[in-house]
């Protein structure tokens, strides 16, 4: 090859064509889903149990039920005390992660093959026969409330807990999976069994298995393992999320006083779309242009010009109900209202007076759609990719079809979606700082007084 | 089990690493330049990772910003630096396999004419911004700069932190970044492994069109290990933490060195997970901890062996010590069972294998593959990384144990802002900022 020619940087070659590996369906006599893609590069199998629950299932007045029930699951099943589970899974080289999302309950375990049938059985054991015992519940919600003490100090998890209460309000998105000490407190292990007699049931779930397994190996040995889970009563009634949250915050500019601050952690946002928005791809395409990536609007603004921060972005957060449009950042305390000020005006000039850019547009899809396979490499994010699949109810070809529907996301319809779901005035603001620096820098820059609060924790 | 490779040297000095895998249409690209923090001197600590972020700020032939081309390509990628090298990665589509070596040839090759101060500024602002956020305003967050600074001496390049000490940082001079850039970033002080969905040959030669015009530069002087001597020393850290919180740290053998596998595995026996000794002593059983941790920091020329626990309300400092203590004695004494010899030669090998899954990024294949061939001169170390894991015994691990003393560690307390009593006995204040 001839030497690199400098004068322009060389041209892309074509996208590569992309295709989902094929997902196998089937379902066990009790109603649990099986969901498996096979692919057999390397000796590893991710096994997922989703179960469509999590923290917005809640009890009211007993927030973080979801999380604890799904801590308590490996705490001890049949004749192994929680040491042994544990113990058990670590022996094949194997740990059990638990994810509690507002939407869902996730478990995940990886395992190379030759232990995959000890890994599944292990799983089932604790998801199926979990001992659910006081001792081990009263240690449990103990490390809770200490995490819970222990996050008094930490800013990032303060303003992110500031800002879902002051913009979600009593809608069950409003509280962390992990509650608060007052619910912690009125939680019963009584409460426990009973969430996890309603919730953990095979009709509702699906278990998804991706790597070095066949659709009918998966099968056996889920149904060994799986077998004696029984059906029990379908929950009705109805899905709290789906109630509105409130259109405005209770609170449009927050302060949480952090006295000796050495940053400033700002969180501005307001509720955004459910992931079953029509406008789902427009919207991560304006993303993009926002603050979804290092050269977007806000961190070359905040970051690259100003050098107020080691990094802004945005997101959309898009769950069964209408989840959070959040733009974050930390930012040196004397830049606190400035950058403020520019967020939102960013915000406000993107639907309005510096709409994106076809140039933007394209950076933004290009960005979206290109390295798109990277996402599909290991065993868990493949896992993890069925899991969205079954939660938000997307078709089977959704995966294969995602770049060409980004592709087709004009410059009109990302100015569409920018004024149809961001409104400047629906926003709000949380500051977690200094109250004596910040206030006066924030009345300088004609911002109103703000609200101090302090989180419920 | 490995990570097939070729390897080849250009007339410059760069070292090249091919590894072909053709699951996804992928490419990563990986490049490695062997400097890092502890090539700096004291009072002028912080640079190596202050220049980091310049590499990100446009070279001669593209000087819009790094990110920009390549993320509209469809690229990852981002750089780290720490005590010992800096590296640099772009995972791209096949199709940028050209853009992300024009890239990154171009900022090794032609950085200089494209810097201005005004970038320095701005980039010094966002480093002293980074401190602050993961450091300063982090609970705990400067523990491991009083332990590096207790651990070894003010002349010993880990007495201080990557990220460097504020005065410096606001010290630091932007005619300083032509001297640094000539002595580490050139080809012969660098290594770049390029891997995924390539054709060895076409991409050999791809990374000779890019990168043969580089002129070469001088092997710069390696940082010697050195002695350092620790004895006991009691510090105490005041942060706005609720809870306190205890470190014991040892100096340990360094990365690859005798011992250090043993170190890895040690760790991993009392303090990694639910079913390691510590957790079932403290936190499940006698319930005066809340969080604990054990960590062998494997580092080029030294490392630190720590425990890290976090009292549960109510209880001190003063317990969680003497529990440990006694678990570290009665290891010595009786040595691990056999079924926990079982837990870790099973965690060691499902390690290995899970991290074959991922071609690029921090701790993908690439800079794998990488890390032998900077640390260790041979790429193909992967079987000899695993196998000496593999062959540490239980008698290894009761002698790992024993290196553990009373009389050469740190046990650093952090406490709430006010309440030095609750520190251990006999701490002073460690000096950090």
């Amino acid at each position: 090859m001839r030497r690199a020619d400098r004068t322009r940087l060389p041209a892309l070659g074509p996208s590569p064509a992309f295709r989902f590996a094929p997902v196998h369906k089937d379902a066990l006599l009790n109603g649990l889903a099986l969901r498996s893609v096979e692919h057999r590069s390397l000796p590893v199998v991710t096994f997922m149990l989703m179960l469509p629950a999590g923290s917005a299932a809640d009890f009211e007045g007993y927030e973080g039920l979801a999380a604890i029930t799904a801590d308590m699951v490996d705490e001890g099943t049949g004749n192994l005390t929680a040491i042994d589970v544990n113990f058990e899974f670590a022996r094949i080289g194997a740990h059990l992660e638990t994810d509690v999302t507002a939407d869902a309950t996730v478990l995940t375990v990886t395992s190379l093959t030759r232990y995959a049938g000890r890994a599944l059985t292990l799983l089932a054991d604790c998801v199926v026969r979990p001992r659910l015992e006081s001792d081990d519940f009263e240690r449990v919600r103990q490390l809770r409330l200490t995490r819970l003490v222990q996050i008094r100090d930490l800013p990032s998890a303060i303003a992110d807990r500031a800002f879902m209460q002051v913009v979600y309000g009593t809608h069950p998105y409003a509280h962390m999976s992990l509650g608060t000490e007052e619910s912690l407190r009125q939680l019963s292990l009584r409460h426990v069994q009973q969430f996890h007699g309603s919730f953990y049931r095979p009709s509702r779930a699906t278990l998804i298995a991706a790597g070095d397994l066949t659709a009918g190996e998966f099968r056996e040995m889920a149904s060994g393992a799986f077998s004696q889970w029984l059906a029990g009563p379908l929950r009705s009634g109805e899905d709290g999320v789906q109630t509105p949250p409130p259109s405005i915050p209770v609170h449009r500019l927050v302060l949480v006083d952090k006295p000796g601050a050495a940053q400033s952690e700002i969180r501005i946002g307001g509720v955004g779309l459910a992931r079953s928005t029509p406008d789902y791809h427009a919207l991560i395409v304006l993303n993009m242009v926002l603050g979804g990536q290092f050269v977007s609007r806000i961190n070359m603004t905040l970051r690259q010009e100003k050098g107020l921060t080691y990094g802004a972005r945005t997101s959309f957060d898009f769950r069964r109900g209408r989840g959070p449009f959040l733009m974050q950042t930390s930012v040196q305390i004397s830049g606190t209202a400035d950058a403020v000020t520019t967020s939102l005006s960013e915000v406000r000039a993107i639907r309005d007076g510096r709409p994106p850019t076809s140039d933007e547009v394209d950076v933004a899809k290009a960005a979206l759609t290109r390295g798109y396979p990277r996402n599909f490499e290991t065993a868990e994010q493949t896992a993890r990719a069925i899991a969205q699949l079954v939660l938000y109810d997307l078709p089977d070809d959704y995966f294969d079809k995602f770049m060409a529907n980004v592709d087709r996301v004009s410059v009109e319809r990302a100015r569409e979606v920018a004024a149809a779901h961001l409104d400047p005035d629906r926003l709000a603001a949380v500051i977690v700082s200094d109250s004596a620096i910040v206030t006066p820098q924030l009345r300088a820059a004609g911002f109103g007084e703000a609200t101090p609060l302090l989180p419920r924790l | 089990m490995n990570i097939p490779f070729t390897e080849h040297s250009l007339d410059n000095g760069l070292r090249v690493i091919i590894h072909e895998d053709r699951r996804l249409p992928v490419v990563a690209v990986n490049l490695w330049f062997h400097v890092g923090s502890k090539d700096e001197q004291p009072g002028r600590t912080g640079f190596a990772h202050l220049f980091e972020h310049l590499m990100f700020e446009g070279s001669q032939h593209y000087d819009k910003g790094y990110f920009h081309p390549l993320q509209e390509a469809g690229a990852l990628l981002n750089g780290s630096t720490n005590t010992d090298r800096t590296n640099y990665w772009e995972v791209v589509p096949t199709s940028a396999f050209d853009l992300a070596l024009w890239m990154e040839s171009d900022r090794m090759g032609y950085l200089l004419p494209a810097l201005t101060e005004r970038k320095f500024e701005t980039q010094r602002d966002v480093v002293l911004n980074e401190r602050r956020q993961n450091y300063e305003n982090r609970p705990y967050g400067l523990a491991q700069a009083a332990i590096g600074a207790a651990i070894f001496p003010p002349s010993h390049p880990y007495h201080w932190m990557t990220i460097g000490e504020v005065a410096d940082l606001k010290a630091a001079a932007f005619d300083d970044v032509r001297e640094f850039f000539r002595t580490y970033y050139h080809p012969a002080n660098a290594s770049l492994v390029v891997a995924g969905d390539i054709d060895t040959a076409d991409a050999l030669a791809r990374v000779h069109a890019h990168f043969d015009e580089i002129p070469p530069g001088q092997v710069p002087a390696r940082v010697r290990p050195f002695a350092a001597a620790p004895t006991e020393r009691r510090l105490m850290l005041e942060d706005r933490v609720e809870l306190p919180r205890l470190y014991l740290a040892w100096l340990s053998p360094a990365m690859f060195a005798e011992g250090d596998a043993a170190m890895d595995l040690l760790a991993d026996l009392m303090g990694n997970g639910k079913s390691s000794r510590l957790y079932r002593t403290l936190v499940y059983e006698r319930r005066i901890a809340s969080e604990l941790m054990a960590v062998q920091g494997s580092r080029e020329i030294a490392s630190i062996w720590q425990i890290i626990a976090t009292a549960a309300p109510g209880h001190s400092l003063d317990e969680l010590q003497a529990a440990i203590d006694d678990e570290l004695a009665r290891l010595v004494a009786e040595g691990p069972t056999a079924d926990e010899m079982e837990r870790s030669h099973a965690q060691v090998e499902a390690q290995f294998v899970y991290r074959l899954q991922t071609l690029g990024g921090f701790g993908g294949k690439a800079d794998q593959l990488n890390a032998y061939s900077v640390f260790c001169g041979d790429p193909g170390y992967f079987e000899k990384d695993l196998a000496r894991f593999q062959v540490v015994t239980a008698l290894d691990l009761q002698r790992a144990a024993a290196s553990l003393r009373t009389d050469n560690r740190v046990l650093l307390s952090v406490v709430p802002k006010g309440k030095p009593s609750l520190a251990l006995p006999h701490s002073t204040p460690a000096p950090v900022s």
